[in-house]
């Protein structure tokens, strides 16, 4: 104990050195450290990192604390199955929250950087958000600024209206970046309020995940002090009797701990302390939030799931590879399998980005008016207006509305769609006497909807029906689909064997396939066809009736809740 | 000795092809490269306000929100959360109609059958479960397991009937599973990292389907041949969304590197990037309107962009969630957009 404050004290004289440790431990750029007031900060908070031990590589390299470190794994499984609330995701136990990870594997590591990088712009000395001391009647205020400066900043700096500015300022407090001096709720409001900066040691990157006994002892330390300022919280004197009762036994250590940081803090300067305890308030504001704040320590299960699955960062990467791939031969294997991919990719045809631009464009303009995000529906959005006219319109089984019957020239797929459009269809293939294709194509679509077990069944029916040499129905297939068709047939007769005759796919060359057939030949005659015209124009009337319809329906509406 | 030589040798001129190929493959990619896509968009109006607004808040889950999907009826939304029930809502009247405890308290993934009268979840449980739903009895009653991952499902869905179930997992595999007798059907390898999303190809003519992983790669998938047909990359991190383009050309994405793009399947390359530097925090969850004009993303910030895709710009910002969006969807037919969030809400926008 008593090195330990020996060493809190040589810190503090010696500032520089102090700053090193601070700025390097948080592997973070040293801008933030290039302001005054931002120094003191940083050597304060490298000297309670001296004292504090909150973080594991602390206490592993000072020696003589060995009994207090050597203690803490032990009580952190009884601390997490008596955690209080907020502790909630600890408490769910995945061994991988309690080993700290390497701060490249933390899910939030690309969203840390990011953070860190703004807020080095905003604490550059020049142009980032004005940092001052503030002198009231008896007091002095160090190193803050209000959030009306920091909106102000954003707004200058980062093409973003006050609105924005404010979310992402909240949530860069929420994540501990910057706090409100007096506040335990993390959060930024645009007015004189006051704020400061967080010191890098704090910062979530460094991957912290402080004990409850931490905790204790920064509670408890508190209580020491007796000051006005620092009373606790309603909150934090439950955590804090929570806390007493779960380490009675141990509580000469956090007792002794707290009394020797206590002691070092009371050596320190003034307005150094003064920063000093809010940012370590604001540390313990993130990992112990303020019941209904968020806490932004907690992780997406399935990325702990996964960096619980890789032994380290580098060699996770190949963890989960095929039982093909034997050690020795897997490169071999890899690379083999990787030209063949990169042959495929340069044989593949690939359309020029000018052609794939206009083709995602013509597509929108073509169903903008289709889309209720664009266009309001003929019979109004049904959340806007609570109106199930919408709904009951498309349910409406021979009153095929003029948009919907537009929409059947849009493409094959559209008309099949559509049951209405289906039936014309058929009807259509009927009199031309081709209607074997839609059924087969239909055939070869629902057996792949069938449950495993009448998959066979079916597969030997649509031979006998559509492709057999005496088959009452068959189909015209070209003679190399038709070769494969049955080689499938008799090998494997799974619910794809009939694709090669049935199915355009898109990464093969088209053969001449039913569907294919269907799409160039009967399809586009369909459309020609007066059948389609009559079709069209017949709704075309009806629309115009309809829309007077549709304004007495709209007038006249039930109640959605009633229905 | 000699085999071990003659076997680095090997393995040299295979990098060496491999590492040929490529530069042949940028080259001709380069070529094709001609003009990018907010270039031609240039053209078109932009897009005037879009008054997308909260329309419904559904409130009944005491824990994180973690997937929903849309029932084909447009109106029913089924939701699984952190605190191990699944939850069936009228959207419309906001009122739950079954509530189902599971057996894992983490339901990751959770979809809708085509019927609308079966859904499918999964978790932590490594399985995939699926419970028909009946006014009459007790939903989970009749549940039945169909398949099991050597790690947690990440996401789920049911190509063309209530028959099969598509999975992706942790074990950075896919699975096509026969629903009855909870047969494999067939296994995607190749991700090497845990599979975060899947997302069926809209086309019917098509049998392929996308999924996103965090090996930073997006893949399509052959479901007959069960091979990886094509795959994009380009993403900094892990990719947690993949959504095709409702046009069945292309695929938008969302990361954890705070940007949504699109790749394009004929381009055979990323065509569009959605990013804005006030964007810090990753995305979760994204869905493209029906024009595909509109792309919606979710991200761990608590809102919602909402992204012109031709123009490549952002056309507004929904708040609202007071946490993560963990889950984001376009209704059927379009009229709307439901996320779910940390905050343990379900809202509907309109």
């Amino acid at each position: 104990m008593v090195t330990a404050t020996m060493s809190a004290d040589k810190s503090t004289s010696s500032t520089s050195q102090a700053v090193a440790i601070a700025t390097t431990s948080s592997s973070s750029s040293t801008t933030a450290n290039s302001q005054d007031e931002s120094k003191t900060t940083a050597v304060a908070a490298a000297a309670t990192a001296g004292l504090d031990r909150t973080a594991s590589q602390q206490q592993q390299k000072t020696n003589n604390s060995g009994a207090v470190s050597k203690q803490q794994p032990r009580t952190q499984s009884a601390a997490n199955l008596l955690v209080p609330p907020t502790l909630a995701f600890t408490a769910q136990a995945h061994p991988a929250v309690l080993t700290a990870p390497a701060p490249q594997d933390s899910p939030n590591y690309l969203t840390y950087k990011k953070m860190e990088a703004l807020i080095g712009r905003m604490q550059n000395e020049e142009n980032g958000v004005p940092v001052r001391t503030v002198k009231t009647f008896m007091t002095k205020i160090p190193s803050i600024f209000t959030g009306t400066d920091l909106i102000t900043w954003m707004m200058k700096n980062m093409d973003v209206d006050d609105q924005e500015a404010l979310h992402v300022a909240h949530l860069m407090a929420a994540y501990g970046y910057l706090f409100p001096i007096d506040d335990h709720c993390l959060s930024v409001k645009n007015d004189n309020t006051f704020y400061r900066f967080q010191t890098p040691y704090f910062w979530p990157s460094n991957c912290w995940e402080p004990e409850n006994t931490d905790y204790a002892v920064y509670l408890w330390k508190r209580t020491m002090q007796h000051k006005a300022r620092l009373e606790l919280a309603d909150y934090e004197a439950e955590y804090l009797a929570r806390l007493q009762k779960l380490f009675s036994r141990k509580w000469e250590f956090i007792d002794m701990q707290a009394d020797a940081q206590n002691k070092a803090d009371k050596k320190r300067d003034k307005l150094e302390r003064k920063v000093l305890d809010s940012q370590e308030r604001a540390f313990w504001d993130v990992h112990r939030p303020m019941p209904g704040c968020v806490n932004t320590t907690e992780l997406d299960i399935k990325k702990v799931c996964r960096s619980q699955g890789r032994p380290t960062s580098s060699s996770g990467a190949c963890q989960h590879s095929g039982p093909l791939r034997k050690l020795v031969n897997r490169s071999v294997d890899e690379l083999r399998h990787e030209i063949e991919l990169l042959k495929l990719r340069l044989d593949r045809r690939i359309i020029k980005i000018s052609k794939v631009a206009e083709a995602l464009i013509n597509y929108s303009l073509q169903y903008a008016e289709y889309d209720p995000f664009f266009t309001v529906p003929e019979a109004t959005n049904p959340w806007i207006t609570d109106s199930l006219d919408f709904w009951e319109q498309e349910k409406a089984p021979k009153d095929v509305p003029l948009r919907r019957v537009k929409r059947w020239a849009f493409s094959l797929q559209e008309l099949l769609q559509d049951p209405v459009g289906r039936e014309q269809f058929i009807k259509f293939l009927d009199k031309e006497f081709s209607g074997e294709n839609l059924r087969f194509w239909e055939a070869v679509r629902d057996l792949k909807t069938l449950p495993r077990r009448q998959v066979e069944q079916q597969v030997k029916f649509i031979w006998d029906e559509y492709m057999a040499d005496e088959a009452p129905c068959p189909v015209n297939v070209d003679s190399k689909s038709l070769e494969i068709t049955k080689k499938n047939f008799k090998e494997r007769p799974d619910q794809w064997c009939y694709d090669v005759a049935a199915v355009t796919n898109i990464f093969q060359a088209p053969h001449a396939h039913v569907y294919h057939l269907m799409k160039t030949d009967s399809y586009s005659r369909y459309l020609r066809s007066d059948m389609y015209k009559d079709f069209l124009n017949n709704s075309k009337k009806k629309a115009s009736v309809k829309g007077i319809r549709s304004i007495v329906s709209f007038t006249g509406r039930k109640d959605p809740q009633a229905v | 000795m000699d085999g071990a030589v003659s076997e680095t040798e090997h393995i040299e001129r295979l990098a060496r092809e491999a590492e040929s190929l490529k530069i042949r493959l940028d080259d001709e990619r380069q070529k094709l490269n001609d003009v990018t896509l907010s270039v031609v968009a240039d053209r078109l109006e932009p897009i005037s306000c879009i008054n997308v607004k909260p329309r419904r808040v559904l409130k009944g889950h005491q824990a994180k929100v973690l997937c929903s999907d849309w029932s084909p009826d447009k109106r029913h939304i089924v939701s699984s959360s952190q605190d191990g029930k699944m939850i069936i809502w009228d959207a419309f009247t906001t009122n739950k109609e079954h509530a189902v405890t599971m057996p894992t308290t983490w339901v990751i993934a959770c979809a809708y059958a085509p019927s609308g009268q079966l859904v499918a979840c999964g978790g932590l449980d490594n399985k995939v479960t699926v419970y028909p739903l009946s006014l009459e009895d007790d939903v989970s009653a009749k549940k039945k397991t169909v398949g099991t991952h050597t790690s947690y499902t990440s996401c789920c869905a049911f190509p063309n009937s209530d028959q099969q179930v598509l999975t992706g997992s942790g074990d950075s595999t896919c699975a096509l599973w026969d629903v009855e007798s909870g047969q494999l059907l067939q296994n995607f390898h190749g991700h090497s990292d845990s599979v975060m999303s899947i997302d069926l190809a809209p086309s019917e003519t098509g049998n392929t389907f996308v999924s996103g992983s965090c090996d930073k790669l997006v893949f399509i998938w052959d479901m007959r041949s069960g091979q990886c047909v094509q795959s994009f990359e380009g993403h900094e991190s892990d990719v947690n969304s993949v959504r095709f383009h409702p046009s069945g050309d292309a695929v938008a994405t969302g990361s954890d590197d705070a940007t949504c793009r699109l790749f394009d399947l004929r381009a055979d390359k990323e065509v569009a990037s959605y990013t804005k530097e006030s964007i810090i925090f990753g995305a979760n969850a994204v869905d493209l309107s029906i024009s595909g004009r509109l792309l919606f993303a979710g991200y761990n910030d608590y809102t919602v962009n909402v992204w012109d895709t031709l123009k490549c710009q952002r056309v507004a910002l929904l708040y609202g969630h007071e946490n993560r969006v963990s889950c984001l969807r376009v209704s059927p037919d379009g009229t709307a957009l439901s996320t779910g969030s940390w905050d343990t809400t379900l809202r509907v926008w309109a």
